[in-house]
């Protein structure tokens, strides 16, 4: 009676095996190390609105000029590049932790944007733009006619 | 309840006592590149979301100090759909060397990120030595 079970496809589990199983992940869930949700640069937070949606990105220390920023459909794309320091003759780093280089992220909205009315601003390093709905895609209300 | 179910609520206790904020905000240490020129040495440091009135640079002794405040973006309206990165303070301490400057310390801060420029004591700053013909 308390042997292994045998579970509707034949397999065989065993309860020892099982708790080591379930030891494992909750010390990955409980352990102190910060797990990384998306490894992609840039990390973004998405608002949904009513009528819109906001994605605002932490990207410090870009030149707004180099930005590269396109919406069709209900794709959003978000590129561009980081200048990297450039130092002179006898130079030397002490510590490089700071990222650079090339980035380009692509996100799927849940809505077709109408292209026109997006809006984007750089600020604090934080980059944040504004995608309202596109108009064909608004929901519908549909009318019951009453016989 | 069981015995075992009592030493998983205990085991929380273990993590030592450090010293708390006040404020319920989450911490960043900022990413940062140091180099050093003839003359200086360049601290950047990556810190999203802080402007010029809400970082602070601190020396006291020879701990530099660097701490910024970002304050979380609200929309109304809105509510959050998806979310990648957090907002909070950050702090970082280094420890300087006396041949810098402690007069001379300059402070930038431009799209999210703080440049410091630390320049070198007159007295340590490399002197080129004239050699006589004897």
């Amino acid at each position: 009676m308390f042997g292994p079970t045998v579970w509707r496809f034949g397999r065989v589990t065993d309860p020892f095996r099982e708790m080591q199983r379930l030891q494992s992940e909750m010390n990955r869930l409980f352990s102190t190390v910060d797990p990384q949700i998306g490894h992609e640069y840039p990390p973004i937070n998405v608002w949904s609105g009513e009528q819109d949606a906001i994605v605002t990105a932490e990207i410090p220390g870009i030149d707004p000029e180099t930005f590269d920023i396109s919406v069709i459909g209900d794709t959003l794309t978000i590129g561009g590049k980081v200048d990297p320091e450039i130092l002179k003759e006898g130079e030397s780093y002490h510590r490089q932790e700071r990222s650079y280089g090339r980035f380009n992220r692509i996100l799927q909205l849940p809505f077709h944007v109408n292209a026109d009315k997006v809006e984007a601003k750089y600020e604090k390093g934080i980059l944040r733009i504004n995608l309202p709905r596109a108009e064909e895609d608004k929901p519908k209300k549909v009318v019951i006619q009453a016989e | 309840m069981s015995k075992e179910s009592k030493e998983l609520q205990k085991q929380s206790t273990q993590t030592p006592v450090e010293t708390e904020r006040t404020r319920n905000s989450k911490v960043y240490v900022p990413k940062v590149d140091i180099y050093e020129t003839k003359d200086a040495i360049i601290l950047i440091a990556d810190m999203p979301g802080v402007d010029e009135n809400s970082v602070d640079v601190i020396l006291d002794k020879n701990i530099l100090t660097i701490s910024g405040t970002a304050e979380p973006l609200s929309f109304k309206d809105y509510s959050i759909a998806y979310s990648e990165y957090d907002v909070g303070d950050y702090q970082r301490a280094f420890t300087i060397s006396d041949e810098v400057d402690k007069e001379k310390i300059e402070a930038t801060v431009k799209n999210g990120v703080l440049r410091l420029t630390l320049h070198k004591a007159e007295k340590v700053k490399a002197r080129k030595i004239a050699i006589k013909a004897a």
